[in-house]
């Protein structure tokens, strides 16, 4: 049917170069007026790039944009948007201390003897918003409103400004199941309407939900682009993934684990993950499956502390504790290595010895520093047994590359000598070398008794050391896998099925 | 549930007038049209320069240079009419050019250089205070007939008020702010700004001109401030107004404006303004208080009013419904 | 380690140097040093001297602008400080009681910010805003308005007198700079304080009690605010609730500043604060001796400060690093100059 219309939006030959890398190679996007159309891969796909260079946020290097038909090259989103491509972002980009009616009406104002029109405003506001299915006082503060709402607004702004195309990245991370569907309604209305929307999310749900196409990005490349109606979500997650799906080669039986340490009874936290048990045992490796947004990283977080808990209850070694905050797990010998390096993990302008020994610092306190040649000793060490390259460990640890600071993380936690560390995607965005050290280490701290629970997007890495895996899905524990059934065509079969625990 | 702004705007004006009538009750001859006329003449600078600041705070930014600028402004103009034959008229205005462009350089060095606005604007007191001492150390008197001719104009209320010219200025310029703040494209733009400059720029709001323009307005207020100052005082001093800025701020707070910024209403500035003279007159009525109850007081206001916005910012997130009730089944 | 702090202070000893020449310029006798009855007596002692109280506040202001906070307080708490002395000495009691006092009630300053900034989350520049306007009131009460004199030779020899013939408040800084440096870099507090400064997030997540952190470096600066306020009561006998240390928190906050502390937050060095704040003093000096106008002293502070901040800003920074390191893959896009770091959220695809 599609092949008949004429494409409102046809990018072809998209490229972008970050410092030499190549972030998207020859990207093709063709919008249809009237459809949903998905934009869809995993971390470091290119989404965000792609999105970034078709609205004028990032210069592109290569490659042609036609919108209507008509060749068009925006320099800024607020330009792409005046030429009909309006962005709603994930963090809704609308200011919080004003009014509804000022947030969908900033620098297009209705004016009347060269004075702004509020009476005018708020009228025209209350009708747009009521097209969205919305009725609300837009006199109110916008902060006064649910996401959801605010939601709605910033795509009412977007849809007024442009009119031809709106892409919305992740717009429902933070909603829940309700909020969701008035979301839905408003894009499935515009739709009607024909306006072409690009729906970028991790839930495939709401993707095979919402959507008729979907373009599928790995490694900067599209690698398919599916009519939504001919294919199931496994074929769209192989996709994505690009998984070989032949069984992984699990390592060496693993020697049986230990006692259990750490037990956790109905623990969760409402809006981030629904509550969950797990029994952590000595020498093993608990591995958290799922797409991004299932819950592994906050899985990770509320075991940790840094979001407390609000329900259910936590044991270490048969003792009842409260993990309320990163310095009680710490107190607790819990560690955990924090997704996201750059902003939760390493303090870019200490050195590498001062990140390596801060938290075992941390804990004994700023009065009893640690003694010069302690340091140096566990500096050392760690540096050595870890591989860490470097010029010298007095530099500061955000020059070091990305695998580095990962291992200096990583020895930041070995050295508080943990009984239970939480690493979150331990691998990413880090060389192959590196690569293969870490996954090592993690088999040989498993074999010295440690309880490890890691959190990965990378199904291999999650066969070959995991003891268990627990796979999740829209933020819930949906499965676990023993032993032989650990192979990466399980986990994907979960994650896309959703399969419940047997 | 009422919008967390305009709610702090109410207490600061129920604040005043609980504050005036407790006042007018010890001391009733303080409710009359000379007390009120006083409070008017006797602010009219500081009220000034608070429009200003209520600007700049608005926007996220903070002035520290105002006082400076005010002083600066007095000895200028001093030394101009004494010096040369130039009308005041003509030098007002070109003060009101010098302090501007003043301003617009601050305002540029913040956004271009990505300075921070109290910084930037410290050295700015600095440097016009500095210039103020170049042009004279000693206080210099303004004799010049036409200040005179200001000075005599006076509105004579029924009860013996005086309501002079510069008060009527003060009262005009609020005005004007407010139609600029809430009827204009760039008064919403300040508020944008304040609110998150990232997102501001999102939505295609000149950032680079919104922020000059700003703190061009904070500086062109200050030599107005100046102005009016000089007309109070008849002379140029620049030892004059220290710590003008301070009270500017601390009034700006009080009237209800988020220090952080993208929150609050000129005229609460006004009502932070009236406050502040109202505990002054207060103290010179009871004669047995001392002036550094002012500042104790002032402080506590500070302190009142900052918590309250603390739980004012709280009680709005806090009192959102949830996104169904507001559907209309479509 | 010596060697560490000797390069890191490099540029203000240089600075320092420069100012020292032009002072020996135009007053050849600048660095003419004499003991007249037991007393070090000559330009460069006045320097050090007259600089006590600034170089005082800059090492509690170092500390604070470490954690991204600032200190707007410290003016009002030596008026406090001072106050607090004198009405303790003239109510009778001696001058170490007079002494213990002021610095309680510097501490009991710094912990109402400390609290102000840790518990309710409120920015420090608005925090401390609150004491900075209604301190001074304090200490007028204090003191009733007046200038409270006094007679107290030991309270007196704190801002006067003389120990080893070297003038007290030189003393003073001097050992309150070594202490407080020795705390921070013997113990781990230094490096725990640049780490919450620098990124408050990974601090927490490494397990860091910033609380504690924040709460103590307020304590710090309203200690040596008191100390400050103290010593410049002494000096003059008598305690002066509406000018002691007005406007003295900006001289720190530049004392800071010149001393190539990032007011964002992060790596700190109180000994080129120090630097930072005989800097200022010198400059002041050289005004004096050259005989030329003091009106011209501001002028000239803007315009020092002016070139510092300019040279210290993020965009000279940014280009400084472009044209030493080779384009890395976050600079070479960038929209914009304004822009920053994106959030995580944004970066990712």
């Amino acid at each position: 049917m599609e092949t008949q219309m004429k494409p409102i939006l046809r990018a072809k030959g998209i490229d972008k170069f970050f410092a030499g890398a190549i972030a998207l190679d020859k990207v093709d996007l063709t919008l249809y007026p009237g459809e949903v159309h998905a934009l869809l891969g995993e971390n470091g796909a290119g989404k965000s790039t792609l999105i970034k260079s078709l609205t004028g946020a990032y210069h592109r290097d290569g490659g042609t944009i036609e919108l209507d038909g008509a060749q068009i090259d925006p320099r800024s989103p607020v330009e792409s948007q005046a030429l009909g491509i309006g962005t709603v972002y994930q963090e809704v980009n609308l200011l919080e201390n004003m009014s509804v009616s000022d947030n969908l009406f900033l620098g297009w104002q209705p004016m009347k003897r060269r004075l702004l029109d509020h009476r005018e405003m708020h009228r025209r506001a209350r009708e747009i918003l009521k097209g969205y299915g919305l009725d609300i006082d837009p006199t109110q503060l916008l902060s006064s409103y649910s996401i959801a709402i605010q939601q709605v607004v910033a795509i009412a702004r977007a849809v007024e400004l442009s009119g031809k195309v709106l892409i919305l990245d992740e717009p429902t991370a933070s909603l829940d199941r309700e909020e969701i569907e008035l979301v839905f309604s408003v894009v499935r209305n515009l739709t009607s309407r024909g306006m072409a929307v690009v729906f970028i999310t991790h839930f495939l749900d709401q993707v095979f939900e919402l959507c008729d196409r979907a373009t599928v990005l790995r490694n900067g490349c599209v690698v398919g682009e599916r009519k939504l109606a001919d294919v199931s979500q496994g074929d769209i997650v192989e996709l994505m993934l690009g998984h070989h799906l032949e069984a992984t080669k699990r390592r060496a039986k693993q020697s049986s684990p230990g006692e259990t340490i750490l037990s956790m009874k109905g623990f969760g936290k409402r809006g981030m993950i629904e509550p969950f048990d797990l029994d952590l045992r000595e020498g093993e490796v608990v591995g958290l499956a799922g797409l991004l947004g299932s819950g592994r990283t906050e899985t990770c977080k509320v075991i940790f502390g840094v979001v407390s808990a609000d329900q259910g209850s936590a044991e270490l070694s048969g003792k009842s504790i409260r993990l309320s905050s990163p310095r009680t797990a710490l107190e607790h010998s819990l560690g955990l290595c924090p997704e996201d390096r750059k902003t939760d993990g390493i303090v870019g302008d200490l050195s590498v010895r001062e990140n390596i020994i801060l938290s075992l610092q941390a804990r004994q306190g700023w009065t009893r520093p640690l003694k010069r040649s302690r340091i140096n000793q566990i500096v050392d060490e760690y540096v050595k047994a870890l591989d860490i390259r470097l010029a010298s460990p007095n530099m500061p640890i955000r020059l070091l590359s990305g695998g580095n600071q990962q291992k200096a993380l990583l020895a930041r936690w070995l050295a508080t000598e943990p009984d239970i560390l939480i690493l979150d995607e331990p691998t990413r965005g880090i060389d192959v070398g590196a690569h293969a050290e870490i996954i090592d280490l993690i088999e040989r701290l498993r074999e010295q008794g440690m309880a490890l629970i890691v959190a990965s997007s990378e199904m291999e890495e999650l066969v070959a050391y995991s003891t268990r895996v627990v796979v999740l899905r829209d933020r819930r524990q949906v499965r676990e896998l023993r032993g032989e059934e650990i192979t990466t065509d399980r986990i994907v079969k979960s994650i896309s099925q959703g399969e419940t625990a047997a | 549930m009422m919008r967390s702004p305009r709610l702090a705007l109410y207490i600061t004006m129920t604040t005043f007038v609980l504050a005036f009538l407790i006042s007018a009750s010890q001391y009733p001859s303080m409710l009359s049209t000379r007390v009120v006329a006083n409070l008017l003449t006797d602010n009219a600078f500081l009220g000034l320069t608070a429009v200003g600041m209520t600007f700049v705070i608005l926007s996220g930014g903070i002035d520290l240079s105002v006082g400076s600028v005010i002083a600066f402004s007095g000895v200028f103009l001093a030394v101009i009419l004494r010096d040369t034959s130039m009308h005041p008229l003509v030098a007002f205005v070109l003060l009101l050019m010098v302090t501007t462009a003043f301003g617009a350089a601050m305002g540029s060095i913040i956004h271009y250089l990505e300075m921070p606005p109290f910084i930037v604007t410290l050295a700015g007191m600095f440097l016009m205070r500095g210039l103020a001492y170049v042009l004279s150390t000693d206080s210099v008197p303004i004799t010049h007939p036409f200040y005179d001719t200001i000075q005599d104009v006076v509105w004579k209320a029924p009860g013996g008020g005086r309501f002079r010219l510069i008060g009527g200025i003060m009262i005009l310029a609020y005005i004007v702010a407010m139609i600029v703040l809430h009827k204009t494209r760039f008064g919403r733009n300040v508020y944008a700004l304040g609110g998150s400059a990232g997102t501001a720029r999102l939505m295609g709001v000149p950032i680079a001109r919104t922020t000059i323009t700003i703190y061009a307005i904070g500086g062109g207020l200050a030599g107005l401030a100046g102005i009016v100052y000089s007309i109070y005082t008849s002379a140029g001093y620049s030892l004059a107004t220290v710590g003008v800025e301070l009270d500017a701020i601390a009034a700006v707070v009080i009237g209800g404006t988020l220090l952080s910024g993208g929150s609050g209403y000129v005229a609460g500035t006004f009502f932070g303004i009236l406050i502040m003279g109202l505990i002054q007159t207060y103290i010179v009525f009871d004669g047995t208080l001392s002036s550094w109850w002012t500042k104790i007081v002032i402080g506590g206001l500070l302190f009142a009013f900052i918590m309250l916005q603390k739980a004012l910012g709280w009680a709005t997130t806090k009192g959102r419904r949830p996104a169904s009730e507001s559907a209309t089944q479509s | 380690m010596i060697a560490a702090t000797f390069r890191r202070v490099l540029p203000q000893l240089l600075i320092l140097g420069v100012v020292l020449l032009l002072n020996f310029a135009v007053f050849p006798g600048f660095f003419h040093i004499e003991v007249q009855n037991g007393r070090l007596f000559g330009n460069l002692i006045d320097v050090l001297n007259r600089g006590a109280p600034v170089a005082l506040l800059s090492i509690g202001m170092t500390l604070v602008i470490a954690t991204k906070g600032i200190d707007l307080s410290v003016g009002a708490v030596m008026a406090i400080a001072g106050a607090v002395a004198a009405s303790v000495v003239t109510g009778g009691a001696g001058w170490f009681t007079a002494l213990l006092a002021a610095l309680a009630a510097g501490l009991a300053c710094g912990l109402w910010n400390g609290m102000l900034v840790a518990f309710f989350r409120v920015q420090p520049i608005v925090a401390t805003l609150v004491l900075m306007v209604a301190g001074r009131g304090v200490a007028q009460l204090i003191t009733e308005g007046k200038i409270m004199t006094f007679l107290n030779e030991g309270l007196i020899h704190l801002g006067a007198g003389t120990v080893f013939g070297i003038p007290t408040p030189i003393v003073i800084w001097l050992a309150m700079g070594a202490l407080v440096t020795l705390v921070v870099r013997r113990t781990a507090l230094g490096m725990l304080i640049e780490a919450i400064g620098i990124n408050e997030t990974a601090s927490r997540l490494a397990g860091i009690n910033s609380r504690v952190l924040l709460v103590t470096v307020y304590l710090t600066s309203g200690f040596v605010a008191a100390l400050a306020g103290v010593i410049v009561a002494a000096d003059i006998k008598g305690a002066d609730a509406n000018n002691a240390g007005l406007w003295m928190e900006l001289d720190a906050i530049l004392a800071v500043v010149i001393g190539g502390n990032s007011l964002l937050g992060g790596r700190f060095s109180i000994v080129a604060s120090l630097l930072g704040a005989l800097i200022i003093q010198s400059v002041n000096s050289v005004i004096l001796l050259s005989g030329m106008p003091p009106e011209f002293n501001l002028v000239i502070k803007a315009l020092i400060i002016i070139v510092i901040l300019v040279i210290q800003s993020p965009i000279v920074k940014q280009s400084i690093y472009l044209l030493r390191a080779k384009a890395s893959s976050t600079v070479s896009d960038m929209p914009g100059p304004a822009s920053r770091p994106q959030p995580a959220k944004e970066t990712r695809s």
